[in-house]
């Protein structure tokens, strides 16, 4: 097991906003959470990786307690976190920002390579190398954001809502791509909103409900329940 | 709070009383802009050569005070404090070079080992080392201050850090003036190398003889004036090296913009913040050594006014931007030199303070400064 949560509480001062979340990863997997707005997947992920304490609950990682280490240690056990709305550092280049993504490794060669990789993916990325973030349009900021998620060469990318805000075109590239990483070793914990679209690239999928998972299963399964097709699928 | 109050619930804010102020401001800045155009015009062709020296007079505070701005303007950058005791640290680097200079005169100590080495190279490598001393001793205070101080309140209401800073800096001042530290009286400083000054007339540069004066119509410079022009020089490239090239630079302004998404990349916020502060506290230990070596007179309140003015320069260059401090701590510079020859010595803080107040009503960013975007 590559991930696993075990009975999760986060607060937010009073809020209960993760009410004993478990769940697990196995290498090589893509896991969707989905869930409405405040359902508390973004909180799932940012206490996953460090920028959130929970009050109660456990998170192992390759079978070591990660449940307080502090969010800078755990990039270099490997998770890497792709956050809500890109959080490109604007006043710094794309070239700059993929090499933040890069901060916890050392050896220059091997980051240049890890970079060539991004491009293969991203191609735009390397026609834009000394401009600015702040100056990319929105899809270059997720394809940014997702490079930059890349540099730290994990073994588990946490996404969160990489489809937010990008056109049904650009919204089938990044879908692409994410598969594509995973191809090649680096399982996925996908947080959407678009629910059938993180449906159609996962191996399994939990539902998030105000801050409980309320059903767990196969993609496809998950994809064909009645409930979920109604209030998540808009089928 | 209360205001918000009153505003949200009074009608509508009638604009026009308000455009007719603006248009009294412009008209004054107008006026003034006039004045000190035409009182620099008619002293530069009364005196052409008092106008340079006091030119070379200004640059000289200019690139002191960019030293010291620089830390201003990084740790803002970094952490949206005003470090009010940055003053205070660089006070504490004349201290520091004066003990080793005047108790231990430590300025020698090449020659004590190596006897055979030239009296100019023994003068370099021991005051260089006195400096890098001196820096050291900063840099671990800076750091002190800001694990003791500042730490603790980073998630605090930034207020609160301000006042601390201000409670830091009063401390430092007052702990220093305690006689068995270094007492409150203005201690004649002893420099580690004589200071030479020359002066250039039509005829070339010559160097003026102790005890007599240059001639009128000469400019005059120092090698103090001159080590400290080529040290702020060359500190501001560095720092732009820094902050451009390095993976530490790199890394200071990813947490400057965002610290929770620096976090993410596997930074230590805490380690870039104080490494900031380290910056900051050696380059301001690097200006008080020199400063006393200019000035030659050094007191616990020494770092007040100095600091002040390169916080002044750091807001004028728009606070945050490294070019901006260099730039705002020249014209401060300048602005003060000028106000002491043209108009009278006393005035030279109220014009400091007075551009402060300029620079807040009509361009609160600053030269280089770009608007605040409070993120969320």
């Amino acid at each position: 097991m590559l991930l696993d949560v075990k009975n999760l509480n986060v607060y937010y001062g009073a809020i209960h906003a993760l009410q004993g979340i478990s769940f697990h990863i196995e290498e090589g997997e893509i896991v969707s959470l989905i869930g409405a707005n405040g359902a508390g997947k973004s909180t799932t992920l940012r206490t996953i990786s460090g920028i959130l304490r929970p009050r109660s609950g456990s998170v192992h990682f390759k079978g070591e307690d990660i449940t307080t280490t502090p969010a800078e240690q755990i990039v270099r056990r490997g998770i890497s976190h792709v956050p809500e709305g890109r959080k490109i550092f604007a006043p710094l280049t794309v070239r700059e920002n993929l090499e933040m993504g890069a901060y916890t490794r050392d050896d220059p060669d091997e980051i240049q390579k890890s970079m060539d990789r991004v491009f293969v993916s991203f191609p735009r990325l390397k026609e834009r190398l000394n401009q600015l973030g702040g100056t990319l349009s929105g899809g270059e900021q997720q394809m940014l954001a997702t490079g930059r998620g890349m540099m730290s060469k994990p073994s588990l990318i946490l996404l969160d809502e990489p489809s937010m805000g990008l056109s049904p075109i650009l919204v089938e590239e990044i879908f692409n791509i994410i598969k594509e990483i995973n191809s090649q070793g680096t399982s996925i914990l996908l947080v959407e909103q678009n629910a059938l679209m993180a449906l159609s690239i996962s191996n399994r999928a939990y539902v998030l409900e105000t801050g409980r998972i309320v059903l767990e299963g196969n993609a496809d399964d998950i994809k064909n329940n009645p409930q979920v097709k109604s209030a998540y699928l808009g089928i | 709070m209360q205001n918000t109050l009153v505003e949200q619930n009074s009608p509508p804010v009638d604009l026009k009383p308000r455009m007719s102020l603006a248009w009294v401001g412009k008209a004054f800045l107008i006026a003034l802009s006039l004045l000190i155009v035409y009182l620099l015009g008619t002293n530069l062709a009364k005196n052409p050569s008092l106008f340079a020296n006091i030119i070379l007079s200004g640059l000289q505070m200019g690139f002191v005070y960019a030293m010291i701005a620089l830390g201003y303007t990084m740790v803002y950058g970094i952490v949206k404090l005003i470090n009010f005791a940055h003053g205070d640290v660089f006070m504490v680097g004349a201290f520091v070079s004066y003990y080793l200079v005047y108790r231990f005169n430590f300025q020698n100590w090449p020659a004590l080992f190596f006897p055979d080495m030239p009296p100019m190279v023994v003068v370099v490598i021991g005051t260089i080392s006195v400096i890098i001393i001196a820096m050291i001793v900063c840099v671990l205070l800076a750091t002190t201050i800001e694990r003791v101080a500042y730490k603790p309140l980073r998630n605090a209401p930034r207020i609160a850090a301000l006042i601390t800073a201000i409670g830091v800096s009063f401390f430092l001042e007052f702990f220093g003036a305690l006689n068995f530290v270094f007492s409150p009286r203005f201690i004649p400083y002893t420099r580690p190398f004589e200071v030479v000054a020359w002066y250039i007339d039509g005829s070339g540069i010559h160097s003026i003889v102790a005890g007599t004066q240059p001639p009128a119509n000469a400019i005059t410079f120092s090698n103090i004036f001159l080590i400290i022009m080529i040290v702020s020089i060359l500190v501001q490239i560095f720092l732009q090296f820094l902050v451009k090239q390095t993976k530490m630079g790199i890394a200071m302004r990813a947490v400057s913009y965002d610290k929770p998404t620096a976090r993410l990349m596997g930074i230590n916020v805490d380690q870039v913040i104080s490494f900031t502060f380290a910056i900051g506290a050696a380059f301001a230990g690097l200006g008080g050594v020199l400063y006393a070596i200019a000035y030659s007179s050094i007191n616990t309140q020494m770092g007040i006014l100095p600091g002040l003015k390169a916080f002044v320069a750091a807001v004028l260059g728009g606070i945050g931007s490294i070019p901006g401090a260099f730039v705002g701590a020249l014209i401060m510079g300048q602005a003060e030199a000028l106000t002491m020859g043209f108009i009278s010595t006393p005035m030279r803080d109220a014009v400091a303070f007075a551009i402060l107040i300029i620079v807040l009503l009509v361009r609160p960013t600053g030269i280089f400064g770009e608007p605040e975007n409070e993120k969320a």
